[in-house]
């Protein structure tokens, strides 16, 4: 455990240039995705990266509620993002605060970018997050986890949104900051991409990075992105693997 | 089957909308702006300080035709128990429904949490004010410096007229520490965060949108940065996506006018 104290006295990366975790500046922290994990969603996914641990639940399209919302042209993409009350250190108070506000917004908007909304005019799409354990970069764990729960509630999409944070630690632009890191380093960039057209559907960003730096670590976060995009089709098919092979069991029975 | 008025005007609404877009769109793609800007250019800004004497800072904020006015309060508080060497910042967005047909009055809608938390995190990231010269009694009394900004006149780019205004009123505010016996002090200040919003629009990237750019906008994107150049916060908003090559050009240009707004408009 770290003790509390300014930036200063903390070293975050040691002489072999590893991580306080002992990944290199490159190296992500292990993740497993798994999908159609609730059975009453229309579609769901589980996702453990690092510390975190976030599930996911779609449900729509179905008619928007209250109707003033609806949108005659389109669907719109309402996403929920919410940390249990047990997730963080301290007791968090349970029910959206600002941070959880923001976050759902700028989610929302993300999947917006790869769902085809026009196809489904005067619904919603909901997509509910909830961090049940919280390591730093839960809103790009939830992001990576929603639009592969997307996929299986069925709704037609340009991509999987994928995504992954990058910053700067000890002066250093290092990839996917884990919760020390994210609160001692010196900066934050959370970044989600669409891997087919490499268009950025969210970024946000907070510390202190030069141009250069920035470029580093905008590189960084999409190349981890790219091999993310990955594991998220390996755990879709994986999925219908599961089923197939069911089939057969019942059938030789 | 007879549609109800509503529906009827919510999709003449989007008849409409889809013309803006499409002449926006055509026009951008042409070199110019409905106003007549180029791409990079911000609208004439206008910052009128000590607006409400009461306050320990105040601006008022003119950009094109958006009007803001920020005020700052400073109090005595308790620290956060995890950092009880460091003042307190906190900032709030008041979408007044006098300054727009859209706009309600309630609890803050999510647009004004994100415009509240984008100005926060620009001034807060940029470490503008040295919190920890903020103290009294160490873990137990500090000053919490309040950025209360209101929307009086709503023509697009909310977060730069609001990030203008905290910025030049934090400038000028002063804590009240003769309240407790010593003197007044300049809020201790360290550097000076300026945000550049850009609107996309079909392919292009245009600085300072005002409320048409706005309405008919793909993709949102500010970049704060320093006196020094660096990049201290950025947000992307709105439901379209942004290449990374407009995300650096958007990186340069916002460190060229915060050059010029810092000269220009505050006389930094």
């Amino acid at each position: 455990m770290i003790e509390l104290g300014t930036q200063s006295d903390i070293k975050l990366i040691n002489e072999d240039g590893l991580r306080i975790d002992g990944r290199k500046f490159n190296e992500l922290r292990p993740i497993r995705i798994e999908v159609g994990v609730l059975n009453r969603a229309d579609g769901s996914a589980y996702i453990e990266w690092g510390g975190n641990k976030v599930l996911v639940a779609v449900y729509g399209p179905r008619e928007a509620f209250p109707k003033h919302t609806q949108n005659p042209s389109r669907a719109i993409i309402n996403a929920r993002y919410n940390m249990a009350a047990f997730s963080v250190d301290e007791r968090k108070r349970p029910g959206p605060d600002r941070r959880a506000v923001e976050i759902s917004k700028v989610i929302g908007e993300a999947l917006e970018c790869a769902v085809f909304t026009e196809q489904f005019p005067r619904t919603s799409i909901d997509v509910y997050i909830e961090v049940l354990q919280a390591d730093a970069g839960t809103r790009i764990a939830g992001l990576t986890a929603a639009s592969v729960a997307l996929v299986d509630a069925g709704i037609p999409m340009k991509d999987l949104v994928v995504g992954c944070a990058s910053g700067k630690i000890d002066g250093k632009v290092v990839l996917d900051l884990n919760k020390e890191e994210d609160n001692f380093g010196q900066a934050d960039l959370p970044m989600a991409i669409i891997p087919r057209t490499q268009e950025i559907v969210l970024l946000q960003m907070d510390g202190n990075m030069t141009r250069d730096e920035l470029e580093e670590a905008v590189e960084l976060s999409k190349k981890a992105a790219m091999y993310i995009s990955d594991l998220q089709k390996e755990a879709l098919l994986a999925k219908y693997k599961a089923s197939e092979s069911e089939k057969e069991g019942e059938r030789s029975e | 089957m007879r549609r109800k008025v509503s529906e009827v005007s919510k999709s003449a609404d989007e008849i409409v909308y889809g013309l803006k877009r499409e002449y926006l769109e055509k026009i951008c793609a042409e070199g110019s702006r409905i106003d007549g800007r180029k791409f990079d250019e911000i609208r004439t800004a206008v910052v009128n300080t000590n607006f409400v004497p009461r306050a320990e800072g105040s601006a008022e904020v003119r950009l094109g035709d958006t009007r803001v006015l920020v005020g700052i309060k400073i109090e005595q508080g308790e620290p956060f128990p995890d950092t009880p060497n460091s003042g307190i910042l906190t900032t709030n967005a008041e979408l007044l429904p006098m300054a727009s047909p859209t706009f309600e009055s309630g609890p803050p809608s999510e647009d004004a949490i994100e415009l509240a938390r984008v100005v926060d995190r620009g001034i807060r990231e940029s470490k503008m004010i040295d919190l920890d010269k903020l103290v009294i009694k160490e873990g137990e009394k500090v000053w919490v410096v309040f950025i209360d900004m209101h929307i009086l006149d709503y023509d697009g780019n909310l977060i730069d007229a609001c990030s203008l205004g905290a910025v030049a009123a934090l400038l000028e505010a002063k804590v009240p520490a003769s309240k407790i016996g010593a003197e007044d002090f300049p809020l201790p200040i360290n550097h000076i965060p300026i945000n550049v919003t850009f609107a996309k629009i079909g392919n292009t990237l245009l600085a300072d949108p005002n409320l048409e750019e706005e309405e008919v906008a793909s993709a949102r994107l500010s970049v704060a940065t320093n006196e020094n150049g660096d990049v201290v916060a950025m947000q992307k908003g709105l439901g379209g996506s942004i290449t990374k090559e407009e995300l650096f050009s958007a990186v340069d240009t916002s460190i060229k006018v915060g050059k010029d707004i810092r000269k220009r408009v505050l006389g930094k």
